[in-house]
């Protein structure tokens, strides 16, 4: 009986351990295949190249770089008001009654598939931009704007359970000495939530620097360098996305490599995340 | 101290007093105005598939093969493709998934390898699905000779699927209470068989949720599928052919502009799924806490 025990463990034991092993092997497979094309090229050159030319064997993925940041941004910009203000609204403001009619809403903005967000973009979005500034419409815009609403049920969710879990005391202190309660909210309980708010944010980061089919429908995909927010661009998720179709030998390595700086990124996020500290006050 | 906080408080003119007034009318109206602005997207979203999609949505499009491209006839052989790759990916991701997290929360105890478990599981949540799909490709379609396939599609979304059973499980043999676990102990149990009778059978609707949810994600996801299980469009006869998934198809329908009418149909079908989805996970989710 006891050795029954323990072989179950172990097997208990071994599948924890399939997770890890993914990482380990994913992270391996991006860098080897990516590796030669980054070293064939040079770090720098590779990350600072303004032209990406695979036919004559030119990697550079700058303007790939700026366009994911600046989609990012943009979306950041245009999401993180809306998403904490919403998760105030429900944590704060909201009757029951009508935080359960709109938190299932907030499930399901989460659960529709990144290709419909892209659909929408694609037949709503980019024609509206193209109405109002006459130009492509494919765009940073664009977008952040598709990457902002993406990325709301991540901040809205994390963000008002941090909110939630502002221990009452605080609330009423801040009551008790004759503040309002949008006082109450803006100078107490949102500063004590502010490092759940921020991993909300660098998750919802993670996501729209991930993001990959609905933002290669949206942003027309140029690889030329990004001059304002109106202009074409093509992000790191992208360039991977679109080229993987066709491209073979060393240009299938140039976006692997291409992969390995997304993963990069990721990985500055996830460990910039484990950073924040988990409970108010700390 | 107590008297001048009081001081300070009666010598608030009125004018502060007024200003506070608006400022926290402007406060309010914003916070109303996030929120609302969030159901509106859901609504316009929601609304413009449906109203362009369900009209077009007919038996005949859940029943026939697509045809000329996709451009005509129904979505019925994507259907089953989505469908083989959830349960390929299911049947792998739920034993090795609750496993895990039977482990992490019956036997690990704290320390180093606890954490470096914790963290791979955060890493894989976190990788975008791209990146999956670059793994994917490289590892199950040309290292292991999987080829386009569900085989390779399937091991992908596995691997994709696996922290959120492992969370969702791991929440759910959480909540067990420890009384349960102590009865059956004293009854002279073994702990596996605790667990595999007792802890389990309790926390059954909890991990339910989960792979409801991995359900949704797999449904859903398109970068990592096309390149691992391919994007063509007949009924695969085995799992080791290629498919094509509904999410898949919408993509290519809507990014080559083949057919307005299909595209809103997939689309609308996609929405339905998710709300099914949905609906089911709360439902059992509830079921659970009460």
């Amino acid at each position: 009986m006891k050795t029954y025990e323990r072989i179950i463990q172990l097997f208990l034991f071994l599948c924890a351990l399939i997770a890890v092993l993914g990482v380990i092997l994913i992270t391996f497979f991006i860098v080897k295949e990516g590796w030669p094309v980054i070293q064939k090229v040079g770090f720098f050159n590779f990350i600072l190249g303004k032209q990406w030319a695979p036919t004559q064997q030119i990697y550079g993925i700058y303007p790939m770089i700026l366009g994911s940041v600046y989609a990012t941004v943009g979306a950041l910009i245009l999401g993180v008001p809306i998403g904490v203000g919403c998760a105030v609204f429900l944590a704060e403001i909201a009757k029951p009654r009508i935080a359960n009619i709109i938190r299932p809403g907030i499930e399901l903005l989460a659960g529709i598939p990144s290709v419909v967000y892209g659909l929408y973009g694609l037949v709503v979005i980019v024609p509206f931009i193209r109405k109002v500034f006459h130009n492509q419409g494919f765009s940073i815009l664009a977008g952040s704007i598709i990457l902002a609403i993406m990325i709301l049920p991540t901040i809205i969710n994390i963000s008002e359970s941090a909110i939630r879990s502002v221990p009452r005391d605080y609330k009423e202190a801040s009551l008790a000495l004759g503040g309002s309660h949008w006082q109450a909210i803006y100078k107490v309980i949102v500063p004590a939530a502010r490092s759940g708010i921020m991993s909300g944010i660098i998750l919802g980061m993670g996501r729209a620097i991930g993001e990959t089919m609905a933002i290669i429908m949206i942003t027309g995909n140029s690889t030329l360098m990004p001059e304002s927010i109106l202009s074409p661009i093509r992000t790191l998720t992208g360039n991977i996305g679109i080229e993987m179709g066709y491209a073979s030998g060393e240009h299938q390595q140039a976006l692997f490599a291409t992969g390995v700086i997304l993963f990069i990124f990721i990985m500055i996020l996830n460990v910039v995340a484990n950073l924040m500290p988990k409970r108010v006050g700390e | 101290m107590n008297s001048r906080l009081f001081g300070e408080t009666s010598s608030i003119s009125s004018a502060t007093v007024k200003k506070n007034r608006i400022s926290e009318k402007i406060f309010f109206g914003l916070i109303w105005g996030a929120a609302l602005i969030t159901v509106i997207i859901l609504i316009a979203i929601v609304g413009h598939v449906l109203i362009n999609g369900l009209s077009h949505l007919s038996l005949q499009f859940l029943t026939q093969d697509p045809e000329n491209m996709g451009k005509e006839g129904g979505i019925f052989s994507i259907i089953i493709t989505t469908l083989y790759l959830a349960i390929f990916s299911l049947v792998i991701a739920v034993p090795v998934g609750v496993s895990a997290a039977i482990f992490l929360t019956e036997y690990a105890k704290e320390g180093p390898i606890i954490r470096i478990i914790r963290f791979g599981t955060e890493a894989l949540a976190g990788i975008p699905s791209i990146i999956y799909g670059l793994f994917g490709f490289v590892f199950f379609v040309v290292l292991l000779k999987f080829k386009y396939s569900i085989v390779s599609g399937g091991l992908t979304l596995t691997l994709m699927i696996l922290p959120t059973i492992i969370r969702t499980a791991e929440e759910a043999i959480k909540m067990v209470p420890r009384s349960y676990r102590e009865g059956s102990l004293a009854l002279g149990a073994t702990k596996w068989q605790t667990i595999y009778k007792v802890v389990l059978p309790a926390a059954i609707p909890g991990i339910l949720t989960g792979i409801i949810l991995g359900v949704g994600r797999v449904v859903g996801e398109t970068a990592a599928v096309i390149y691992t299980a391919g994007s063509s469009l007949g009924l695969p006869d085995s799992i080791w052919r290629p498919g094509r998934t509904m999410a898949v198809h919408l993509y290519i329908l809507a990014s080559e502009g083949l057919s307005k009418s299909n595209m809103y149909a997939t689309a609308t079908v996609l929405i339905i799924t998710v709300f099914i989805i949905n609906f089911a996970a709360t439902k059992l989710m509830k079921k659970f806490i009460r």
